[in-house]
C-alpha cells in the first residue's frame, strides 16, 4: 500500500468522484465503492466489503455516507472517516447549492431530463453486474445454508417488502444458532 | 437560534432514518414542513424532484437545500453536519468493533450468514431502479416497456460484466445514448 498522504488523497478523490455520480440511491454507491476499492485498488477484499455493507446498513442514516464511513475507517481510522464523509457530502452540497439557484431552468431542460433518464439504465446495469459477481461468489462457497439465506432474503425484501432491519436481525440470530450447532458438533 | 434549530432538526433526521433513501422522506417532511414550516409543501416537492435529478442522498440534499433557504450557506453547512453526525459516530463505532473482533468465531458465523443477505438486498434495490428505468412512470406490463431503455441496459450490462468497463463512464454513455436515440427517432 502507498504512503499515508497518498492514500488519503486517493480516498478523498475517489469518494468525491463516486458521490458526484451516484444517481439513484445508496446501493449504487456501494457497488461503485466495491468496484473502486475491491477490484481496482485491492485495498479491501470482497468478503470484507460485504461485511462493511452489513455494518453500514445496520446503522441509521444515509447508505452512501455510511458506506463511505466504513471504508474510510477500515483504511485510515477516524481520519479516514472524516476524509470519506467530506468526499461524499461535498458533491451533493455543491450541486444542490448551484441547482437551487437555477431550479426553473434546470427542471424544464429537456436535454438534462433525457440524459438522466438514460443514465438510469446505466445505473441498473452497474448494480446488475456487481450483484451477479457477488452472487456467484456466494454460490462458489458451496454452503447450502448461505445459498438458502440469499434466496429467502431476496424473496423477503423484494416480494414481501420486509424492512431491511428485520432481515439483518434474523441473519444475526441464524448466525448465532449456527455457531452453537457448529461447536456442539466439534465437541462430540 | 436558527442555526441550532437547523442542526438539531437534521440531527434527528440523521438519527432516525433507517432503511435509507426515500424511507427518510416522511421524516424530513415532518421536520421541515410540518414542525418548523421552513418550506411550503410545494417547495418540498421541488426538493424531492431536484433530489431525483441530481446525485447524492436525499437527506443530504434536503439539509443543503433547507439550510440555504433558511440560513444561507452557513445554515446549509450546519444542517448538513447535523444530518451526518449520528451516522458517523455509530458507524465508526461499529466498524471499530468489527475490525477488532472479526476473527472471533461467533462473529464470523454471523457475518458469513449476513453476506448472502446483503447481496440479496443490493439485488432488490437494483431491481427497483431497473423497473423505473424500463417503465418510467407508466404501469409495469409487457406493452409499456421502453425498448430503447432495454437496449441501453443490455449493452451496458455486457460491457460491464464482460469487459470490466469503468462504471461511471458507462453510466454517462447511457445518458448520452438516450439523448442521441431520442433525437434520431424524432427525425
Amino acid at each position: 500500500m502507498e504512503n499515508k498522504a497518498q492514500l488519503r488523497k486517493k480516498l478523498f478523490l475517489s469518494t468525491f468522484y463516486l458521490s458526484a455520480f451516484t444517481f439513484g440511491g445508496g446501493y449504487v454507491i456501494i457497488t461503485l465503492l466495491k468496484n473502486k476499492f475491491v477490484d481496482q485498488y485491492h485495498w479491501i477484499d470482497e468478503k470484507e466489503m460485504l461485511d462493511l455493507v452489513a455494518i453500514a446498513q445496520s446503522a441509521p442514516g444515509v447508505m452512501a455516507v455510511n458506506g463511505a464511513i466504513v471504508v474510510g475507517y477500515k483504511l485510515d481510522g477516524l481520519i479516514g472517516v472524516l476524509i470519506s464523509i467530506l468526499g461524499t457530502v461535498l458533491p451533493p452540497f455543491i450541486i444542490i447549492t448551484i441547482v437551487s439557484y437555477f431550479y426553473e431552468a434546470f427542471q424544464s431542460n429537456q436535454f438534462i431530463a433525457l440524459m438522466l433518464d438514460g443514465m438510469q439504465s446505466g445505473v441498473a446495469a452497474v448494480i446488475a453486474a456487481v450483484v451477479l459477481d457477488m452472487a456467484l461468489g456466494i454460490v462458489k462457497e458451496k454452503s447450502i445454508l448461505n445459498n438458502i439465506v440469499m434466496v429467502i432474503a431476496f424473496i423477503c425484501a423484494f416480494v414481501f417488502k420486509i424492512n431491511v432491519a428485520w432481515i439483518v436481525i434474523t441473519c444475526i440470530i441464524i448466525g448465532v444458532a449456527r455457531m452453537f450447532i457448529f461447536e456442539r458438533r466439534h465437541d462430540s | 437560534m436558527i442555526y441550532l434549530q437547523l442542526f438539531f432538526s437534521f440531527l434527528q433526521i440523521g438519527l432516525f432514518s433507517f432503511g435509507g433513501g426515500y424511507a427518510a422522506l416522511p421524516l424530513i417532511q415532518e421536520q421541515v414542513v410540518t414542525l418548523h414550516k421552513w418550506l411550503e409543501l410545494s417547495e418540498f416537492t421541488n426538493l424531492v424532484t431536484i433530489s431525483q435529478m441530481t446525485p447524492g442522498p436525499i437527506a443530504i440534499n434536503a439539509a443543503t437545500f433547507v439550510g440555504l433557504q433558511v440560513g444561507g450557506i452557513f445554515g446549509a453547512i450546519v444542517a448538513t453536519i447535523g444530518s451526518v453526525l449520528p451516522a458517523s459516530i455509530i458507524v465508526s463505532a461499529l466498524a471499530y468493533f468489527y475490525i477488532k473482533y472479526k476473527n472471533v468465531s461467533w462473529i464470523q458465523h454471523v457475518l458469513s450468514t449476513l453476506r448472502p443477505a446483503v447481496v440479496a438486498m443490493i439485488a432488490t434495490a437494483g431491481i427497483s431502479i431497473l423497473t423505473t428505468a424500463l417503465w418510467g412512470t407508466s404501469t409495469v406490463s409487457l406493452g409499456t416497456v421502453r425498448i430503447d431503455m432495454i437496449v441501453i441496459f443490455a449493452i451496458a450490462f455486457i460491457v460491464l460484466s464482460k469487459f470490466k468497463a469503468n462504471p461511471i463512464t458507462v453510466m454517462l454513455l447511457c445518458g448520452v445514448a438516450k439523448v442521441i436515440l431520442f433525437y434520431v427517432t424524432a427525425l
